[in-house]
């Protein structure tokens, strides 16, 4: 049995990355490294008004006294920031009224990252907005989605034609000094999606981005900002490829989330960035900053995220539950392999009364990787009748992997009730024995077991998304059988 | 602080190293230079994150460099204690034991004794395991303890010896003024032996008492021992208890705290297996009323493979009481087959009461039974109601609710007599009838 | 000893009882039916003293006093017994030092001394060959890891220790079976005398078989709207309740 699971080890490290080629397009590009001339020139190229120039100038002047953090449980090799090239551009991606005038490259790299842009986005019924190497270049849907009143545009537009919308609220969940990767992104964000969904409305389709870093040596810092307005309600998901380098590309997002009163958001996220080569050669450092608030009464956000790529993650999808009965949600899967590093989970702030959170995380580890599981659950003294659930399972395939949970509990309030279950465990000899029995190979009683394990999750995200997310663990662990 | 302490230290030298056997001084000397280097941990670092080491050391405190004389009354303070049980009697004063007024009839072998007189005596002792299990190279209190240490409780029992008997260990803080000492204890069992011992700690004058003390355990391979640690001192002590286990093969190593009472009452517990089929139970309750500050840390390292750990901590907090609880389990990466559990289960009987628990996970080896699991919640009212529905009064109902809540913990205390006697003292706690401890003629305050 | 009189409560601002009246005098068996939601839990709840229920109207009075201005354990102890639904799970509590406190509370309350250990558990021993309960339960905590039946009957035992002037049985028959309900009913019959009384909530005619009502009231949507003789526990349960409704010209 051993020797077998060796072997099966062996074989899914050989397994390659399927979304690591180049695509081979001009791109204009500003020099390395940053400073504040660095930063008007973003604000310059992409004719910002005086505002945003301002924004950025002072999270820069903010980032410059802060360090990166370090509390994490995760090795970061240094980065040197002034080897990073921070703006770069697809050169033919200006402005595209139809589908004819997108270059036949670019349209060709989506299709390759199986990004239905054109006919399947019909049958999905999927809005998608394409960021590539931090420019958006094409959102569909628009037009339809107009007519109902919602915004759904990259941030660029936004910045131009929604300035009221842009000064209210960028920077409102997440402040620009929030923290190290937050100010950095505030400096020097490109571009990324904005959303608005007004009052009463439900989008009627699930709207959508795919990131994509394809230039070498840039970083990619996207900003999304989504804002549901009362009683409205929206789907959104997010997805991202990178080219195999041998360098590592710094990725540094911060996304925002506003829900007002009686309004649902449901973000799901399937990252997978390149995640390196099997002897931890490359890949992409993912440090984002998620954050939404349920700002009126009865506001519910559910996070949902399948992580299976990025050499390093540094990530906290987190809520501020602000309006009393709001609800958030957080459903991770969170896979490491080879020498990947992950340290992620999310944070509950219960502010308001008879607020209620619920945290469930699987992590899986394989490899020589470390996949840790850190979230903060706090009830502040007025969330009477708070309550929260955590529950964080850890399955480790292989003995040369660690798997870690870190969970921060602070409560203030006599009548909150928070609970946190965490188990560790490794797929029992026992299971994989009784599906030989029956006939079941080791390698798919492993898939078998392992998609049970990770159902929960995967049952959160839409229907296409959950069977992308499922083929994507089966290719990250194909084999490891603990 | 660190400056004020070095300081100290340095103007003291020559009291600290007087009578101190050679390897303590040694061990001392190293342990200065690392704390000058160190300090007291900080609350950046995440395992000091909840308390105010800074502020709780600011205070005009005096010490005691030698050995006190004070005319204590020994019957009364056995009253005190568990009334019922047959035991062997230890005190300490300040720190120091006491052993003017004791004569124990202990079985063949066994060593109960000063710290410092043991040093001296047992030489081989010493070098075998003083400052062995509790590392004076990265955690800045130890460091500290190490190089101020000149006396505290000695307990030795060698091959093949059970005591019958629990050793009972009184530690009693007497002064008329802020006082600071740093205790240190050092317990050995060596193969297949078996102990218990029972420690009551006392503060018996109102004032601020901070004791930083450090306890060694070493339980070797077939060992069996257990410590039960009665917290009850004043509202202005601070208490770090520290206590740095090894356990061998097959060694069962068991802790059990019930802090009652206390200013600041820090606690750590760190305990390494370093044989196969070890096992260690670290469990506490605590009991926090006013502006008390409870805070339990522990780290159960794994280090070999096939060992258990159980760890279970449960507290009530009411008025503005404040809690932390930092547990940490490791499992090292060839530590296969082991089976590691934690809980921490809280109860918050007051808005202004707040708790912070960070039970912690960390992993390396795949063929493991890990759990833990944090709760903080308060009374469940269906069952509230369900008692007051029999007749039961709101207060009484609460109050079984919360007995039985602790009694999680007591009921694993395996003699009758130290139960009952935790039991009682949980109850009158719970009563808030407990400032004093039933016959005693000490004022605990 | 019992005067219900134009009842209202409701939960989180929602009305559940809606001008409720009902009397019951000593030596009486009243049965409550009615559809699921029409408000019977909520009644004995109300009457037991449950504070999440808001009585918004209304008056209900218990041998002279008012209910409302007694607490839940006041209530217990001046002789009224809830038999719950769901009996609570209390972990670490157990059945004996519970009991013992029940019992002794009442005692107090009666101006009586507590019973010696001895009494006691002679008296527990008496009541559990009464209601045919396993020692081994009243050896736990209380209602943990009980089955249904086991609580229910927990629940009967209970009630043969405190010997209640009125016993309020909520649904005490749902979830058991036949042999377990005979059990349960014949408990309750053996602890009938001339000066108490109970009312018997059900949702099916099936445990009026063995506790023979004086009176049958049909709740709906929290008034009563009908009641007869046990004759109409028959009708009922041949007919449903849409007889009701449209006796009462719902439908």
């Amino acid at each position: 049995m051993d020797k077998e699971q060796d072997i099966i080890l062996n074989e899914i490290t050989g397994n390659e990355y399927k979304y690591g080629f180049v695509t081979d397009i001009e791109t204009e590009s500003i020099p390395k490294g940053l400073s504040e001339d660095v930063v008007r020139l973003i604000s310059e190229k992409k004719g910002e008004p005086a505002f945003m120039l301002e924004y950025r100038l002072k999270a820069y002047r903010k980032w410059l006294t802060l360090t990166m953090p370090t509390w994490a449980h995760l090795k970061i090799p240094e980065i040197n920031y002034q080897d990073i090239i921070f703006y770069s551009v697809p050169k033919q991606g200006a402005k595209y009224q139809s589908m004819d005038e997108v270059d036949p490259i670019l349209k060709e790299t989506f299709n390759k990252l199986g990004i239905p842009l054109e006919e399947q986005l019909h049958l999905a019924g999927v809005a998608v907005d394409a960021v590539m190497d931090s420019v958006s270049v094409k959102t569909t849907f628009k037009e339809t989605l107009a007519e109902l009143g919602i915004i759904f545009c990259s941030m660029n537009e936004a910045i131009k034609e929604h300035p009221n919308l842009l000064q209210k609220y960028l920077g409102s969940v997440v402040p620009y000094g929030d923290n190290f990767f937050a100010a950095l992104n505030a400096a020097v964000f490109s571009d990324g999606s904005f959303v608005y969904i007004p009052k009463g409305v439900r989008c009627p389709m699930e709207l959508s981005t795919y990131f994509r870093i394809n230039a070498a040596n840039t970083g990619q810092f996207e900003r999304t900002l989504i804002i549901a307005d009362e009683e409205s309600y929206v789907s959104y998901l997010e997805g991202c490829t990178a080219p195999m380098r041998d360098e590592n590309q710094l990725h540094a997002a911060v996304v925002e989330i506003v829900v007002m009163e009686n309004a649902e958001v449901k973000y799901s996220t399937v990252q997978n960035w390149y995640p390196g080569d099997k002897n931890g050669k490359g890949g992409i450092f993912n440090f984002v900053t998620k954050r939404g608030i349920c700002k009126g009464d009865n506001a519910k956000l559910s996070w949902t995220q399948v992580e299976t790529g990025s050499a390093i993650t540094w990530k906290y999808p987190s809520c501020i539950l602000k309006g009393n009965n709001s609800a958030a949600e957080f459903y991770s899967v969170a896979v490491t392999n080879n020498y990947q590093q992950a340290d992620t989970g999310t944070k509950m702030i219960h502010l308001g009364k008879n607020t209620k959170s619920r945290i469930v995380s699987k992590g899986i580890s394989a490899g020589k990787s470390n996949n840790s599981y850190r979230g903060l659950v706090k009830i502040s003294k007025k969330a009477e009748n708070a309550r929260n659930y955590s529950q964080c399972d850890s399955l480790l395939l292989g003995d040369q992997c660690g798997s870690h949970t870190f969970p921060y509990i602070d409560v203030q309030n006599t009548k909150a009730v928070v609970e946190h279950e965490a188990t560790t465990s490794k797929i029992g000899e026992d299971q994989i024995f009784y599906c030989n029995q029956r006939g079941i190979s080791t390698e798919d009683a492993v898939g078998l077991i392992v998609n049970g394990y990770v159902k929960e999750v995967l049952n959160k995200l839409p229907m296409e998304f959950a069977v992308e997310a499922q083929k994507l663990l089966q290719i990250s662990l194909e084999g490891s059988v603990g | 602080m660190n400056n004020e302490l070095i300081a100290r230290y340095k103007e003291n030298e020559n009291f600290l190293k007087d009578e101190s056997s050679d390897l303590m001084n040694s061990v001392r000397e190293k342990a200065f230079q690392q704390f000058q280097k160190l300090g007291l941990p900080d609350k950046n670092g995440e395992d000091y994150r909840y308390i105010e080491l800074e502020k709780l050391f600011q205070g005009n405190f005096s010490s005691a460099f030698k050995p006190q004389k004070l005319s204590v009354d020994f019957s009364s303070l056995f009253q005190c204690n568990v009334p019922d049980l047959d035991s062997y009697i230890v005190l300490l004063v300040n720190g120091w034991y006491y052993y003017q007024n004791i004569k124990l009839d202990l079985p063949d072998g066994v060593l109960i004794g000063s710290l410092r007189e043991m040093a001296k005596k047992h030489p081989d002792i010493f070098e075998k395991y003083y400052s062995k299990a509790a590392s004076y190279y990265e955690d800045g209190l130890v460091a500290l303890n190490t190089a101020y240490a000149q006396d505290g409780l000695f307990i030795y029992v060698p091959q093949n010896v059970v005591i019958e008997k629990p050793v009972q260990v009184i530690n009693i803080l007497v002064h008329d003024g802020d006082f600071m000492l740093q205790q240190r204890n050092l317990i050995c069992c060596e193969e297949n032996s078996n102990a218990k011992i029972v420690i009551c700690d006392h503060t018996l004058t109102p004032f601020k008492f901070l004791n930083n003390s450090v306890t060694e355990v070493f339980v070797e391979n077939n060992a069996n021992l257990s410590i039960f640690n009665i917290q009850d001192q004043n509202n202005s002590s601070v208490h770090i208890n520290a206590v740095h286990a090894k356990t061998k093969q097959n060694g069962v190593f068991t802790s059990n705290t019930a802090s009652l009472h206390g200013g600041t009452i820090r606690n750590n517990f760190i305990a390494t297996m370093e044989g196969a089929n070890a096992e260690v139970n670290i469990s506490g309750i605590y009991l926090m009323d006013r502006k008390q500050h409870i805070d339990n840390f522990t780290f159960v390292d794994h280090a070999v493979p096939d060992c258990v750990s159980n760890q279970l901590f449960k507290g009530i907090l009411d008025d503005e009481a404040t809690g932390a609880f930092n547990g940490r389990i490791l499992v090292r990466k060839d530590a296969q087959r082991t089976n590691a559990f934690q809980r921490n289960n809280n109860v918050l009987m007051s808005d202004n009461a707040r708790m912070a628990s960070k039970p912690q996970l960390e992993i390396y080896a795949d063929d493991v039974k890990c759990s833990h699991g944090a709760t903080s919640g308060h009374i469940n009212e269906d069952a509230l109601f369900y008692l007051r529905s029999r007749g039961i009064s709101e207060k009484e109902a609460r109050l079984m609710i919360m007995l039985a809540f602790a009694n999680e913990v007591i009921a694993k205390i395996d003699f009758a007599p130290l139960r009952e006697r935790i039991e009682e003292l949980v109850d009158k706690r719970l009563r808030g009838e407990l400032s004093r401890c039933t016959n005693c003629v000490v004022n605990c305050g | 000893m019992l005067q219900i009189k134009n009842l209202h409560a409701s939960i989180n601002s929602k009305e559940i009882l809606k001008g409720l009246s009902l009397e019951i005098n000593e030596g009486e068996v009243h049965a409550i039916m009615g559809p699921n939601g029409s408000g019977k839990s909520t009644l004995a709840a109300v009457l037991a003293g449950r504070e999440i229920f808001e009585v918004t109207q209304g008056e209900v009075i218990y041998y002279g006093k008012n209910l409302f201005e007694m607490k839940p354990e006041d209530r217990a102890r001046a002789g009224i017994f809830l038999g719950f639904q769901y009996p609570i799970e209390i972990p670490g509590v157990s059945m004996v030092n519970f009991m013992r406190a029940a019992v002794n509370e009442q005692r107090k309350y009666k101006g009586l001394t507590p019973l010696s250990s001895s009494d006691f558990l002679k008296l527990m021993r008496e009541k559990k060959e009464l209601v045919e309960i396993d020692s081994k339960l009243t050896n736990r905590s209380v209602n943990e890891g009980f089955s249904g039946g086991e609580k229910k009957k927990n629940e009967i035992f209970q009630m043969a220790m405190l010997e209640p002037k009125l016993a309020i049985l909520d649904e005490t028959d749902s979830g058991l079976d036949i042999d377990a309900l005979r059990i349960v009913a014949n408990g309750v019959n053996k602890l009938k005398r001339k000066d108490n009384a109970s009312i018997v909530i059900t949702h099916y005619q099936r445990l009026l078989d063995y506790i023979v009502p004086d009176f049958v009231h049909v709740l709906y949507k929290g008034r009563i709207v009908k009641s007869a003789g046990k004759e109409l526990a028959f009708e009922l349960e041949e007919k449903g309740y849409d007889w009701i409704k449209k006796e009462i010209g719902e439908e």
